[in-house]
């Protein structure tokens, strides 16, 4: 996994563009959700939940001085598998990186209502809490 | 599987009416299963939106000229319309407010002025947010106490438990007419009788009640009761409070302004009569015009005729969707509005939702604004498919279909 959130996020959009119909993707999204390595369970505490009305998410982030690794779960599969997603496109990377990411492949394949405000899903505060760590692990290293 | 209704009202006239109901979503006709966030609205009431404001625009309450005359006669129509719709005495007992949460917040203030330390306020665990934390924010500013009846495992209240919560200082007993998540109908005439036997005030929240139930303050006897027009098929951002006269007159004004005065000075304010003291400000004048055409209509229908019919789709609810593999529907109080609240074992409700939403079907999903009330079923939230007096039983039968389809996705 090294090559740069752009190309992740560009082989995620290829991915996606072979779907037909709204199972198929979905079906891929459930898929995803199930696969997502689970946090470890000592980080599944108060602190590192997102909380949203609908589901809830855990986050949890460790840096070795270079690059970023996230680890998170949610208790709707749905959630856990666009996590997936943003873990695949974030993770393992540096804080720069991750502050500068273009997110905008969520709307390229169709997935952008799970990031309104109005679903209240965690996502957006995830994503959020994302490149703040990020800010947060950059500033360390300054 | 579908039976014809034996209802007394035509449905395809009915639907035909809501324009919006004709439309697709994510390619596929809209099934609104909704109704309890907010219903629909009749052309009736959208063309006197349209018709207020091409014909009549203008402040009401102020103006000698013309415009502001019939647009002060229309308002004031519609306050007469509601207190007929409810049987208040006198129309002045109703107070036009922005919703049910306005009209709850209007009577926690002015009450909460009359309240004193020690006393105590009743709510129940049925409640929406609404109806929690005004009392919530009104006892920490008077140190009053909550207190809070319990229910059953079905989501009826406990009436021993309440009847033991009552005593001298209990003042004031606040509760739904229809739970928003359960559908379960309370007892509001049983429970008003014993709060009134210790002199408390009565608060109900109406929200869910007026589009199902044809509500009756006196025979109910509340002093207090809160309604939303967006949800009985009326405007959005409109609501009234029903106060008994000897209440609205004993509590002080809730906002100041215009409207609200019979004389100012710098010294001293003089108050409006009812139920101007309380109307502070330009009201939402469209809002109110066009809610008469909404009760007009209910009233054309007739609420006993929309009560069977939609119990009938409750019947028919019930049964079809516990036909669902590891559907648990969670309310079931025998009295009950045709709304149901499911979750499907080992699955969460918004990956439910989101897929019942690919197929065009419209369900609430979440805590539905009343965690208390979640924490007590042990369920982080819950499905919600709210029926309104334009739901068929067709739609009932997509709804169970879409479970059906989407179910074995995420297993």
């Amino acid at each position: 996994m090294s090559e740069s959130i752009a190309e992740r996020t560009d082989d995620i959009v290829d991915e996606f563009d072979m779907f037909e119909d709204w199972m198929d993707k979905y079906d891929h999204i459930i898929s995803l959700g199930k696969e997502l390595p689970l946090i470890d369970e000592q980080y599944k505490v108060e602190d590192n939940l997102i909380k949203g009305c609908q589901s809830r998410v855990w986050l949890h982030a460790d840096y070795d001085g270079e690059k970023v690794q996230f680890t998170a779960d949610s208790d709707a599969i749905i959630t856990k598998g666009i996590i997936a997603l943003m873990i695949r496109a974030l993770s393992d990377q540096t804080p720069q990186a991750i502050v500068d990411a273009d997110l905008s492949f969520v709307d390229q394949i169709g997935l952008k209502e799970h990031l309104s405000p109005t679903r209240a899903n965690g996502l957006v505060s995830m994503i959020k809490q994302m490149k703040f760590y990020a800010l947060a692990f950059q500033s360390k290293q300054a | 599987m579908s039976n014809t209704s034996t209802s007394p009202f035509d449905i395809e006239a009915i639907r035909s009416q809501f324009p919006v109901l004709e439309r697709e979503v994510n390619g596929r006709k809209l099934v609104y299963m909704d109704n309890g966030a907010t219903t629909h609205k009749p052309k009736a009431m959208t063309n006197a939106i349209t018709s207020y404001y091409e014909t009549i625009n203008s402040n009401v309450h102020r103006g000698v000229h013309h415009l502001s005359q019939r647009a002060t006669d229309a308002f004031e129509l519609t306050r007469e319309k509601l207190r007929a719709h409810i049987n208040a005495e006198h129309s002045y007992e109703v107070i036009f407010t922005k919703g049910t949460t306005d009209s709850i917040n209007t009577v926690a203030w002015s009450f909460g002025e009359l309240v004193k330390p020690g006393d105590e306020i009743i709510i129940s665990t049925l409640e929406h947010h609404s109806n929690i934390v005004p009392w919530q924010m009104l006892c920490e500013r008077k140190g009053a106490t909550l207190k809070v009846i319990p229910m059953d495992d079905h989501g009826v209240l406990d009436m021993e438990a309440f009847k033991a919560l009552l005593n001298e200082k209990t003042v004031l007993v606040a509760f739904n007419h229809i739970s928003n998540a359960l559908g379960t109908i309370n007892p509001v005439k049983e429970m008003t009788a014993l709060a009134h036997e210790v002199d408390a005030a009565v608060v109900i929240d109406g929200a869910q009640s007026m589009p199902h139930l044809n509500v009756d303050v006196r025979d109910l006897d509340v002093d207090f009761y809160a309604i939303s027009a967006h949800k009985m098929y009326g405007p959005t951002g409109i609501g009234a409070l029903y106060g008994k006269e000897e209440w609205l007159n004993k509590l002080p004004p809730y906002q100041g302004g215009g409207e609200m005065i019979d004389t100012v000075t710098f010294e001293k304010t003089t108050y409006a009569g009812l139920p101007h003291k309380f109307e502070a400000g330009t009201p939402h004048i469209e809002g109110v015009i066009a809610w008469a055409a909404s009760i007009d209509w209910l009233n054309e229908l007739g609420m006993e005729n929309i009560s069977a019919y939609e119990q009938e789709l409750l019947e028919y609810g019930t049964e079809a969707l516990l036909s669902v593999e590891g559907l648990k529907i969670h309310g079931t109080a025998p009295n009950k509005s045709a709304l149901f609240s499911f979750n499907i074992d080992g699955l969460h409700h918004y990956d439910i939702g989101t897929l019942l939403d690919q197929l065009g079907i419209a369900v609430r999903t979440g805590h539905h604004c009343t965690q208390p009330l979640m924490n007590r079923m042990e369920v982080p939230g819950t499905i919600r498919a709210s029926m309104g007096l334009y739901n068929t039983k067709e739609e009932i039968d997509t709804l169970v279909a879409g479970l059906n389809r989407v179910i074995p996705m995420l297993k």
